[in-house]
């Protein structure tokens, strides 16, 4: 019980964990909108964050906030990349259902 | 930050936060992924983010929750929005596939969980005191300066290099994402530098010399043009 109420590392560690399992659920899920992929993909981000914050705590280490800094700026730069493909392969193939697109046939 | 961590018995409000957030978050995440309209996903994704922010609060990382939220709920989930918005997309009928991709995912999922939780249950700091010596940058300094201060000491002297390769991740995100939504559209006229450079006065240019009265009639100004 003391570990339950007794707020440590672990419990943003396992929460971290289970983010980082429903971002990875989420990308088999919507196999058919990339846009919910990709929103997938920054809850994993965000899981990864809550990771680094939380030792950066625990270990009274500021770096692993300096890390976080540098996920948030590549997690927006590919989102906006990601947001821009998807905007082109929707005005090429009025769809962006990607599951059963492959043009580049060998 | 350091009250978080230390050897207080009962915190019953610290970690009641903590389970409410935490709750919310995980509840947040899942509609994201489940929910049928995207536009939906997107606003949960911000709800989730604003409770990630919270619990970097928490944490005692306030510079990195602002940062969440104005990255992301005002910048990236605003992007979304707007391009689920733009796009016009079918509610998705994932009624068919789901059974085709449920139990792939769930197996993956699950084993990534399995795994975390595994190594997270027996994680020990090995030679702690080596850690706590080895610090880069002690939470105790910067307990007295505040989070944004701290973090841009470090970013700014120790971080300056992968400070300005992050820059440039910007700026490459900017120029692709310009880039690649650019389209060039028929019958628009548009400013070409490549051909007002190239341009020759010979090319375009022709002096006569009219006699008076005659005008001039061998040049002629449409077929010049058409020929360009």
């Amino acid at each position: 019980m003391d570990a339950f109420t007794q707020l440590g590392l672990s419990h943003f560690l396992i929460l971290s964990a289970i983010l980082f399992a429903l971002g990875t659920f989420g990308l088999f899920l919507n196999r058919k909108n990339v846009i919910v992929m990709l929103m997938s993909v920054e809850l994993m981000l965000l899981a990864v964050n809550i990771n680094f914050v939380g030792f950066s705590a625990y270990l009274g280490d500021r770096v692993g906030q300096v890390f976080t800094l540098f996920i948030l700026t590549v997690a927006a730069a590919e989102s906006a990349i990601g947001l821009s493909i998807l905007v082109t392969f929707f005005r090429n193939f009025g769809s962006i259902e990607v599951e059963n697109v492959s043009e580049l046939k060998g | 930050m350091a009250i978080l961590f230390s050897d207080v018995n009962h915190m019953p409000v610290t970690t009641l936060l903590f389970y409410v957030f935490a709750a919310t978050l995980l509840l947040s995440s899942v509609v994201v992924i489940t929910a049928r309209n995207a536009v939906h996903s997107v606003l949960f994704l911000i709800l989730a983010f604003f409770n990630g922010a919270a619990l970097f609060v928490m944490l005692g990382a306030e510079y990195l929750a602002m940062l969440l939220v104005i990255v992301y709920v005002g910048a990236v989930a605003v992007l979304f929005l707007f391009v689920v918005m733009m796009l016009d997309i079918k509610l998705a009928e994932r009624r068919s596939y789901i059974k085709k991709h449920l139990p792939a995912g769930l197996i993956v999922g699950f084993a990534f969980l399995a795994e975390l939780v595994f190594v997270m249950k027996n994680w020990t700091v090995l030679g702690n005191d080596l850690v706590l010596s080895n610090r880069a940058y002690p939470v105790a300094h910067a307990d007295s300066i505040g989070s944004a201060k701290a973090l841009g000491e470090m970013l700014y002297t120790h971080y300056l290099y992968p400070f300005q390769l992050a820059g440039l991740i910007l700026l490459l995100g900017m120029v692709g994402a310009i880039v690649l939504t650019q389209r060039r559209r028929a019958g628009i006229r548009r400013q070409s530098s490549l051909e007002q450079v190239l341009r020759r006065p010979q090319d375009v240019l022709e002096l006569t010399r009219p006699e008076s009265g005659a005008g001039v009639t061998s040049f002629d100004f449409n077929n010049k043009n058409a020929g360009k």
